[in-house]
């Protein structure tokens, strides 16, 4: 049977549209939604995907030429579909062409009234509704009531499939609405640049392992990676003070204390509570520290003094797999380090390929008052302190 | 029997003339097939009455009676409350009777024209089925019985009403719900046994009309069948009317002395006697097959005392088929017709099929009961998560301007699909208001689907639509 492709309906304000390009010639195979041509209106270029499958039989207007809504563009001869999909969808190939050339929303509300009286008229109210509602084509859906007629249930739970279009509106809380102005201040403020380097874990690892359960015994917290890797950044910032330094009008304050926020994901958004002197904690101290956080976290009643100030943030997206990323600066901060996952990665080791556990260390940095120097020997610090943590112990 | 049948050669031979069988022959004759149709029921004036008992001492005459009374009843009852007072009401028993009568006449007698329009042949008397589908027929007339051969046979013989040990009928004083449509005046004491459909309703008709009803009852509970909101407030509603209920009581026995009904009941508190003027015995019905198969038919009843059907209506004899109240499921008169129709066309060979999960129940009390689909407790325990949706009469504008505020609809939905599992309703037309629901549950509806669907106003079949809305809290006229 032969399918003809017309032009969709076009939105009220627009007369006509251009062809702009064909992405078939006549004898094609095309594929049902597979993109046919490219039209161009003054507001828009809309795709008019194929209705059906088949073969692109002729080419009616060529490329370049103006047609109007419900102009026949092509022909299209249709492959033998089931008979019990096409006895149940007698959608014509016009309003099949409207629904799936849609390619933004407000376009799409402005054909789904059309083409919703030509294929909605045989469903039942709450079918309708559904439908309209979740803007799906009820062509594509197989029926399971009397005559293959659509139930509700069955709509319901194809749009479950994912067949929906619907959009959700929810009001952002304060925590995410607070989070959305931070991070566009940062990004708006700060010339933010981002320096790499990967670091072998297998001394830290060791270190874990040997003294786990000692550690737990003697301070009653688990002995953790993150607190090496505060106690790491202590000693850089030690070195490179304007990394835990800020910017305040035409000054440059430095601050003589390291107060380091830990990034942490929690049910409401994301969260930095601050570590306070961490300079001056130990180990095991920072342990003890983070825990009551993620406790305080998971209660949800971290208080807003936890929460404020920071001269550093370090943020671990290892957590959750990722390898590499650029973290954003947590403004006025200067300087963020961002952890990644620890892959077990072949080395060389004194001329041996080895395999270790490594991590990438980023380190985004406000480009305006830290230089590359500062912010690269930051990271190669970082490094040394940490595949080497006896550097702790002698204060390098 | 016409010249062109005396070779009493019949593509379809049906045993039986009631809802099934008479609507079996109407759609098998309609499919051009060649078909007869038996039945032995005779009318008060000798005549055939082909219907069955649906038509001759069921369903059709009740209602008569029913409506009759419940004239009776509001004139004196209810009249007053709308300004209309009547001075020295009388009722007139057997010119109720008669009219009943009559209807029953003008009906049983359509079925005979409908025969004669569609070409059915029609044989009054008894029909037995021999082995090779042969059925030999023994007219009511007394006659010489003959042979007939069949194609087909679908046997609709219907059902009759169970007797109970040491309660044995006379026609007069102890009776069953045919002598219940005869009586000559009204009993001052009416006892009934079984407060099931027929109780209910028969015991209604002589309460409205002025007598005692006591209704005797096995089971603890009432309807247990119905669901559990509609039988407690049906229940309510009939003690209200004067219905008088025993429950857990069962009959030891009765005898007539001296005009007087003793009957003898055993409950927990042990033994005890009641009299009455009348005594209904409505326990149940059964498949009614004496002397309808010879030994050699083929066809095998199941341990319950039912012919052996498959899916489909087939027996276990080639070529013969059963329907109705002499097979399984429900022994309703709407149920044996649906069955008749897709026997007639699966012999004619077309594709039918039988489903009773949409069959509608009714009881035509006041207020009337009617349901469709599961009910809330058989949801619960299958395990079925579901939304459940209700609303009072009492509040439906309809309702309350006829004076018929009773009762309540309630809808309950699929929790996922919102599909209707079921309808419930106790209510003035519950009867008709319940057909929108089995057509929406047919087309596998939702109760958003009704709640969609514009209903006119006033009537009562919004609260059908107020039930739809409020199973998702968006009901109108209640709080949700």
């Amino acid at each position: 049977m032969t399918i003809e492709v017309r032009v969709p309906v076009l939105p009220e304000s627009v007369e006509d549209a251009i062809i702009v390009t064909w992405h078939k010639k006549a004898g094609d195979a095309v594929r049902r939604d597979e993109n046919l041509l490219d039209l161009e209106t003054d507001k828009v270029v809309l795709e008019v995907p194929a209705p059906a499958d088949g073969v692109l039989r002729s080419i009616l207007v060529e490329a370049g030429q103006t047609v109007m809504s419900g102009d026949v563009l092509a022909l299209i001869e249709q492959a033998l579909a089931p008979a019990a999909s096409s006895s149940a969808t007698p959608a014509p190939a016009e309003a099949e062409v409207r629904q799936a050339s849609v390619p933004d929303s407000s376009k799409f509300a402005a054909a789904a009234p059309a083409s919703g009286v030509a294929t909605t008229a045989k469903l039942s109210p709450a079918v309708r509704r559904v439908v309209a509602e979740e803007h799906i084509d009820p062509g594509s859906i197989e029926g399971s009531g009397r005559g293959g007629r659509l139930t509700k249930g069955d709509v319901l739970a194809y749009a479950r499939k994912g067949g929906s279009r619907l959009e959700e509106r929810v009001k952002m809380t304060r925590l995410r609405k607070r989070i959305a102005e931070r991070m566009k201040e940062a990004q708006n403020t700060a010339a933010i640049l981002t320096s790499f380097n990967e670091v072998d874990l297998n001394a830290v690892m060791d270190l874990r392992t040997r003294f786990k359960e000692e550690f737990l015994k003697h301070h009653g917290v688990k002995l953790g990676l993150m607190s090496f890797f505060v106690k790491a950044c202590c000693e850089a910032l030690r070195k490179h003070p304007v990394v835990n330094a800020c910017i305040d009008g035409d000054e440059i304050v430095y601050h003589n204390f390291q107060d380091v926020g830990i990034a942490v994901s929690t049910d409401r958004g994301l969260m930095v509570p601050i570590i306070r002197n961490a300079e001056g904690l130990s180990l095991a101290e920072i342990e003890k520290t983070i825990e009551q956080f993620a406790v305080k976290a998971r209660e949800g009643n971290i208080s807003l003094e936890d929460l404020q100030g920071g001269t550093f943030t370090i943020t671990n997206g290892g957590v959750f797999g990722s390898l590499v990323s650029t973290p954003l600066l947590n403004p006025p901060q200067s300087a963020i380090l961002g952890m990644h996952a620890i892959k077990e990665r072949p080395v060389v080791v004194a001329g041996e390929i080895v395999a270790r556990p490594m991590m990438y260390l980023a380190l985004s940095y406000d480009h305006r008052i830290v230089d590359g120097r500062d912010a690269v020997q930051f990271l190669v610090s970082v490094k040394e302190s940490l595949e080497d943590p006896a550097r702790f112990l002698l204060g390098l | 029997m016409t010249e062109q049948n005396m070779s009493g050669t019949f593509d379809v031979i049906i045993i039986g003339g009631g809802p099934g069988g008479y609507v079996a022959a109407i759609r098998a004759a309609q499919l051009g097939l060649k078909t007869a149709c038996i039945d032995m029921f005779t009318g008060k004036d000798g005549k055939p009455a082909p219907g069955g008992t649906c038509l001759n001492v069921g369903c059709i005459p009740s209602k008569a009676l029913l409506d009759s009374s419940k004239h009776f009843h509001h004139v004196g009852h209810e009249f007053a409350d709308h300004g209309i007072s009547v001075k020295n009401l009388t009722v007139d028993i057997p010119k109720m009777i008669a009219r009943k009568d009559g209807i029953v006449k003008k009906l049983t007698g359509g079925v005979t024209q409908l025969f004669k329009g569609n070409r059915v042949e029609f044989f009054h008397g008894k029909g037995h089925l021999l082995a090779g589908k042969r059925v030999e027929f023994t007219p009511a007339d007394g006659t010489p019985a003959i042979s007939l051969q069949a194609g087909s046979v679908i046997l609709a013989s219907g059902s009759v009403p169970i007797a109970i040990p040491n309660v044995t009928f006379d026609g007069e004083f102890i009776v069953d719900n045919a002598g219940a449509l005869d009586f000559t005046s009204v009993p001052r004491r009416l006892g009934v046994i079984g407060a099931g459909v027929i109780g209910l309703e028969l015991g209604s008709v002589w309460s409205r009309l002025g007598a005692e009803v006591v209704l005797l009852e096995a089971l603890e509970g009432f309807l247990p069948t119905a669901d559990i909101t509609i039988s407690q407030h049906a229940a309510r509603e009939f003690a209200k009317q004067g219905l008088k209920f025993h429950f857990g009581t069962l009959v030891k026995g009765a005898n007539v002395v001296k005009k007087e009904v003793l009957v003898t009941l055993e409950d927990k508190e042990g033994e005890s006697q009641l009299t009455f003027d009348k005594l209904l015995v409505a326990v149940g019905r059964k498949p009614y097959i004496d002397g309808l198969l010879s030994l050699d038919s083929g066809v095998r009843l199941t341990d319950r005392g039912q012919i052996e059907v498959d899916g489909q209506s087939r027996t276990s004899a080639p070529g013969v088929w059963a329907i109705g109240d002499c097979v399984r499921g429900p022994m309703l008169a709407h149920k044996a017709s649906e069955e008749g129709i897709a026997v007639a066309e699966l012999i004619a060979g077309k594709p039918a099929h039988i489903c009773f999960d949409n069959v509608p129940w009714v009881i035509y009390t006041e207020p009337e009961i009617a349901w469709v689909g599961k009910t809330e407790q058989e949801l619960k325990k299958a395990g079925v998560k579901y939304r459940s949706g209700s609303f009072p009469f009492a509040a439906n504008g309809r309702a309350l301007a006829s004076g018929s505020s009773a009762g309540l609809v309630k809808m309950l939905a699929d929790a996922e699909t919102d599909e209707i599992l079921g309808v419930h309703i106790v209510g003035a037309s519950a009867s008709e208001l319940i057909a929108e629901c089995v057509v929406a549950m047919e087309f596998h509806g939702s109760s958003e689907d009704l709640a969609r669907i514009v209903h006119a106003h006033p009537t009562l079949s919004e609260a059908v639509h107020e039930a739809a809305l409020h199973v998702d809290g968006r009901a109108i006229h209640r709080g949700n």
